[in-house]
């Protein structure tokens, strides 16, 4: 009765076996090709350094600044911008100065170890697995117990996303002043928008639920807990759609800083009431 | 009627192969009708767990064109045209067809301390707000069709059954662990026994769930981030230091 | 001896009791034994947690009055009784409205979730034939919670669970049962049961018919063996067609849709847009019942001094009323009629509370009921007649025997109200296993199995895989299930039930010839056609005992004897094994009621619950 073409089940063990007939790669393959696109430009907007300013409005790829380039850099985050003025001198020569090295590293930490992006791109890869019931990697898994377990850290990685949103949030509302003068710009409007979807991918954030509620198991016992009942729910509201918010502010910062990169070379003419 | 094909492995633990069947499908027809009609029509010893055929118990558990499903619950018209074929689940050992041997899970579910209630209430009642049932129930919905466990990769590709018991198991944990009442704690053997870092949270379980419970989200991720709370959260062991709090 | 193999070749497992069957009632008696210190077997078809228990949708009936205090178990009592139709066991009645509360506060303790109410406490919905919201439920699941607690529950207190194994005889060892055999499905090895007492709680004969909510094991197992047994099986003519089948598409015709959803105000209507229960109130409900849409939609709001609507009615009325319409060609498009819930509830409530049925419809018919009406129709649903049973001990006619559930019988008459099934899985399968256990205490010495019969039933099983030829089981059910639906009906009448009992016995001499292809290894044919002896006698009995019955009464309708008979509720329809092995049926006289509860059952219902009757009793 058997045959040599079939192991038990029908099932085959080689690296991306499956029987599924629909398009399953298609998914991981998109996923890749995003994370690629996004986290590569965004990469590279760092380690440029350039063309991060445009008045009065700061790229989140460098914001909020520690130290910022006195010179050298064009369309730098003026000195006075900075929170402890310019590059000390013993900053090695080897790396350029980016603002983008201090704090927004921990918006990459905090997407990083993302409940979301690990399954992102633990499939897309890691093909850990690659699609449901499609063959993963043979390679020894341990999981998130041995070298993966620092994703355990995520909610210290949210301390500091919430740390961060503040002053998205500051350089969303900086940008209605320019030169003390009350205006709006296209730029502003970016901004605002960029600090608001980060706000709904942070909000939704696992850990962020189960902190400010879903460690509980009574929500009614008392008063506390009953507001954080409602807290909770909201959370709830965002964390079923953490991965479309997840894309979209990433997305968005990406247009946000490529926007003000256009301005701060003179590409683009900022529509604004100034 | 609209003739259809299907390939269906038929075999056992020392061997097996495809087996293709025709089947006239009528209107409303579920694959679960086709491989009875096939028994009947074709090859009575064809062997496939069922029961209640309307989702409910959860028996008909199978691989169609290549995802696990419930026979019952996927409509002939919802699949492409072109051969279907169906297997039994990957991750349990194959006992005849399209059987397998789902006992392991049986034993999972020994493994967890039973559901531990404080006392009633002075008038003999327990008092529980619907809010604070809500979560509890959304996991007590499932129907033990293992399509999770068979889907779980930690189990299906790399085998882990001694470390990890898988979703279906890792929600039933959760329905005890967030029960208003019950007063065990299961925090530590969520890490050490049932193996919650084991879960690399990519999903597959609640992709499949034909009760659309949110396993992954609503479930295994706040076990483990009560598994963080206690044993991965610097802050709150420096506080339980200090302060001396458990 | 020297034909069959030697019995001790046989794998053998002692148990001082086995229960047959996992379901409410078998995990419950399985669970109540082990609590009883008695080493306990469990043995079931399926896996466990599969049993047809977990289909039970709306809820599990018992008077806690969490949500109208004026519930109690006085009015459970009489409601079940006109429910019934005055034909039920008085005692068990009793038993069982008095003792519901705490077997759902018991179940809650094991870790059931029920829906809660404001205050926090269990939540009860409006069901047929129930006067007060009395159903303890979650969502429209409840019977998954019920199995799940059990089994979760169960697997820790010391049960032996055996999984996909089929009992296929009782073994006794003179009057007295000793074990059964039966054989395991995966393997089609057989195993030797022995035990002092053996408790049945196998359900129903469903699969006797094509439209059924019924799943593929209640194919009257327990029935057969304790008939064949001896024991005396009680009313098999009251089978109880469900108002709300599913009727379209046909691969799905019969499956359940929940009477929660009239409870939570869905109508019926015909083709014409006519809300026709009103046309369909009988005298014993008038009273109670509303006359206009106007007090029935007072009464879903919450007043308190409105009538119930008629949609609420007992399950054979119901049934008998969508007939009518159907056969008067006001059905809808698949022959059934409409309910109608998308235009009584918004979408979301409706999504909430009957998250199953929003499903089922979905999925298996694509419609939506948050905007659409679902065409019903009545689909056989649970047989109220069954083995003979004491009230107290659950324990039939033969020493050592025990069944409780839809397979023992008196509790619910003539017609069950939805919701007491449930209800009647606990409180009676813990009297079983209390009952197993008291038998066994007073039991002397320890009986055994007689090598005669274990080889018998092993050669009745191996003859179907080993003849040369013979027909298809399949196909045989298939016929049966055409002819039970055609002449064992809602509306019965004696050339029909006389033909079924003429096919019958050519159905019988057919599957003496069946024949099952293959290895015994997990053969869907083999299994089925083991199953084929069960389901003809059972369906035998229905048909002796509908043709006996010369009156209507609750979910058994004659059209050739119209009407409630009066000197018919004196009488129980008694079925059992005749000295030359072909089935005797008696009309034997019932014993009259305790006065207390007659006059209960009887009362008017304000001078119940204003103390005029039934005050002093306890």
């Amino acid at each position: 009765m058997s045959t040599s073409s079939t192991a038990i089940g029908g099932h085959q063990d080689t690296f991306a076996a499956t029987l599924r007939s629909d398009r399953w790669w298609l998914g991981p393959t998109l996923t890749a090709a995003g994370l690629i696109a996004f986290f590569g430009y965004l990469t590279i907007r760092v380690f440029y350094a350039q063309y991060v300013w445009a008045d009065p409005y700061m790229s989140p790829v460098v914001s909020p600044p520690l130290f910022t380039p006195a010179a050298g850099y064009k369309g730098a985050v003026p000195v006075n911008h900075a929170w402890l003025g310019a590059f000390p001198a013993w900053w090695p020569s080897f790396l350029p100065k980016s603002p983008g090295f201090f704090f927004p590293v921990l918006a990459i930490m905090f997407r990083a170890t993302c409940y979301y992006y690990r399954k992102a791109y633990y499939r897309a890869f890691a093909a850990s697995p690659p699609a449901c019931g499609v063959r993963g990697v043979p390679l020894k898994y341990r999981g998130e117990t041995a070298l993966l377990i620092f994703q355990n850290l995520h909610r210290y990685a949210l301390y500091g996303a919430l740390f961060l949103l503040v002053f998205l949030w500051w350089d969303g509302l900086a940008a209605f002043f320019k030169n003390g003068r009350f205006g709006i710009g296209v730029g502003t409007i970016l901004l605002l928008m960029n600090a608001f979807l980060l706000s709904c991918y942070t909000f939704g954030c696992h850990s962020w639920r189960h902190l400010i509620g879903g460690k509980l198991d009574c929500f009614s016992c008392d008063a506390q807990s009953r507001t954080r009942l409602g807290v909770w729910k909201k959370s709830t509201w965002f964390n079923v759609r953490h991965m479309q918010f997840a894309w979209l502010s990433l997305g968005w910062v990406a247009l946000t800083d490529f926007y003000i990169s256009m301005v701060s070379m003179g590409y683009i003419k900022d529509l604004n009431t100034w | 009627m609209a003739e259809r094909t299907f390939k269906i492995w038929r075999g056992n633990k020392d061997g097996g192969e495809f087996v293709e069947y025709k089947v006239d499908v009528g209107p409303g027809w579920v694959v679960l009708d086709c491989i009875h009609r096939i028994q009947m029509q074709h090859s009575t010893d064809l062997a496939c767990r069922w029961n209640c055929k309307a989702g409910k118990c959860g028996s008909c558990s199978m691989e169609i064109n290549g995802k696990p499903r419930l026979g019952c619950m996927t409509r002939m018209n919802s699949l492409p045209e072109g051969t279907i074929t169906v297997q039994p689940l990957k991750t349990f050992p194959v006992i005849k067809d399209l059987v397998t041997d789902v006992s392991w899970n049986f034993e999972q579910n020994k493994r967890i301390a039973p559901f531990k209630p404080r006392p009633r209430d002075a008038d003999g009642h327990h008092r529980m707000k619907q809010e604070d049932v809500d979560r509890v129930q959304e996991f007590r919905k499932c129907i033990e069709c293992f399509l999770c466990q068979d889907v779980c990769h930690v189990l299906r590709d790399h085998k882990a059954h001694d470390k990890f018991v898988g979703p279906r198991f890792m929600i039933r944990l959760a329905s005890l662990e967030m029960h208003p009442l019950d007063t065990d704690d299961r925090v530590e053997k969520i890490r050490k026994e049932f193996g919650s870092g084991w879960c690399n949270i990519t999903r597959c379980c609640t992709e499949v769930c034909p009760e659309h419970i949110g396993i992954t989200d609503n479930g295994i991720i706040p076990l483990k981030e009560r598994v963080v709370d206690r044993f991965y959260d610097p802050v709150a062991w420096f506080l339980g230091k200090v302060f001396g709090k458990k | 001896m020297g034909n069959g193999p030697d019995i001790k070749d046989i794998q053998t497992i002692e148990h001082d009791v086995i229960v047959i069957g996992a379901g409410g009632a078998g995990l419950r008696a399985a669970i109540e034994c082990s609590r009883q210190g008695l080493n306990t077997g469990l043995v079931c078809k399926s896996l466990l947690g599969k049993a047809h228990t977990v289909m039970a949708e709306g809820g599990m009936a018992a008077a806690m009055g969490n949500v109208d205090n004026r519930d109690g178990w006085k009015i459970h009592f009489r409601d079940t009784m006109r429910g019934g139709k005055f034909l039920n066991n008085w005692r068990m009645a009793e038993l069982h409205a008095k003792e519901a509360p705490d077997r759902v506060r018991e179940l809650e303790e094991w870790g059931a979730v029920f829906d809660r109410t404001k205050d926090g406490l269990i939540s009860q919905r409006n069901f047929g034939g129930h006067r007060y919201p009395r159903l303890a439920h979650v969502g429209d699941r409840t019977g998954l919670e019920l199995i799940r607690s059990l089994q979760d529950y169960g697997v820790h207190s010391g049960i032996h669970v055996h999984m996909e194994c089929t009992a296929l005889d009782l073994m006794k060892d003179g009057d007295r049962v000793c074990g059964a055999l039966g054989y395991w499905r995966d393997t089609g090895r057989f195993v030797l049961f022995k035990s002092k007492a053996v408790i049945l709680a196998t359900g129903g004969i469903g699969k006797a018919w094509r439209i059924t909510s019924n799943s593929w094991e209640y194919t009257g197992d327990g029935l057969a063996m304790a008939y064949l047994a001896g024991a005396e099986l009680l009313d098999l003519e009251f089978t109880q067609f469900h108002p709300t089948g599913m009727v379209w598409p046909p691969s799905v015709r019969g499956v359940l849709v929940t009477e929660g959803v009239r409870g939570d105000g869905g109508i019926l209507k015909n083709s014409e847009g006519k809300r026709f229960m009103f046309g369909y109130i009988s005298p014993r409900f008038a009273p109670e019942t509303a006359d206009t849409e106007e007090e029935a939609n007072r009464w879903l709001a919450g007043d308190k001094s409105a009538r119930r609507p008629p949609e609420l009615l007992t399950r054979d009325e119901v049934a008998r009323a969508i007939n009518a319409e159907v056969k008067a060609g006001r059905g809808s498009e698949h022959g059934g009629v409409y309910l109608d819930i998308a235009s009584r509830l918004p979408a979301e409530v409706i999504r909430k509370k009957l998250p199953s049925m929003y499903h089922q419809f979905k999925e298996l018919a694509e419609v939506d009921i948050t905007k659409q009406p679902m065409e019903v129709g009545p689909t056989l649903h649970y047989h109220m007649g069954g083995i003979l049973v004491d009230a107290e001990s659950q324990m039939t006619t033969v020493p050592g025997l025990f069944a409780a559930g839809e397979c023992g019988a008196g509790l619910h008459g003539a017609n069950r109200l939805g919701g007491n099934s449930l209800s009647d899985l606990l409180v009676f399968g813990r009297r079983a296993g209390l009952g197993a256990a008291e038998y066994i205490k007073a039991l002397p010495g320890s009986p055994a199995p007689v090598a005669d019969q274990v080889q018998a039933s092993m050669r009745r099983a191996t003859d179907i895989l080993n003849r040369d030829s013979g027909t298809n089981p399949f196909v045989i059910q298939d016929q049966l299930q055409d002819m039970m639906g055609k002449n064992v009906g809602i509306i019965r009448t004696k050339s029909e039930l006389e033909t079924a009992v003429g096919e019958l016995e050519k159905f019988k001499s057919e599957a003496d010839k069946v024949k099952a292809h293959a290895t015994s290894q997990y053969n869907a044919g083999w299994h089925t056609a083991l199953d084929l002896r069960n389901l003809l006698i059972a369906s035998e009995a229905v048909a002796k005992a509908a043709l006996t019955r010369e009156e209507s009464r609750g979910a058994h309708t004659r059209e050739d004897f119209a009407g409630e008979r009066e000197e018919w509720v004196k009488y129980n329809v008694i079925i059992k094994r005749g000295a030359d092995g072909s089935m005797v049926v008696e009309k034997r006289e019932r014993k009259p009621g305790p006065t207390p509860l007659v006059e209960i059952a009887n009362s008017k219902i304000e001078d119940l619950e204003g103390g005029k009757v039934g005050a002093d009793y306890k």
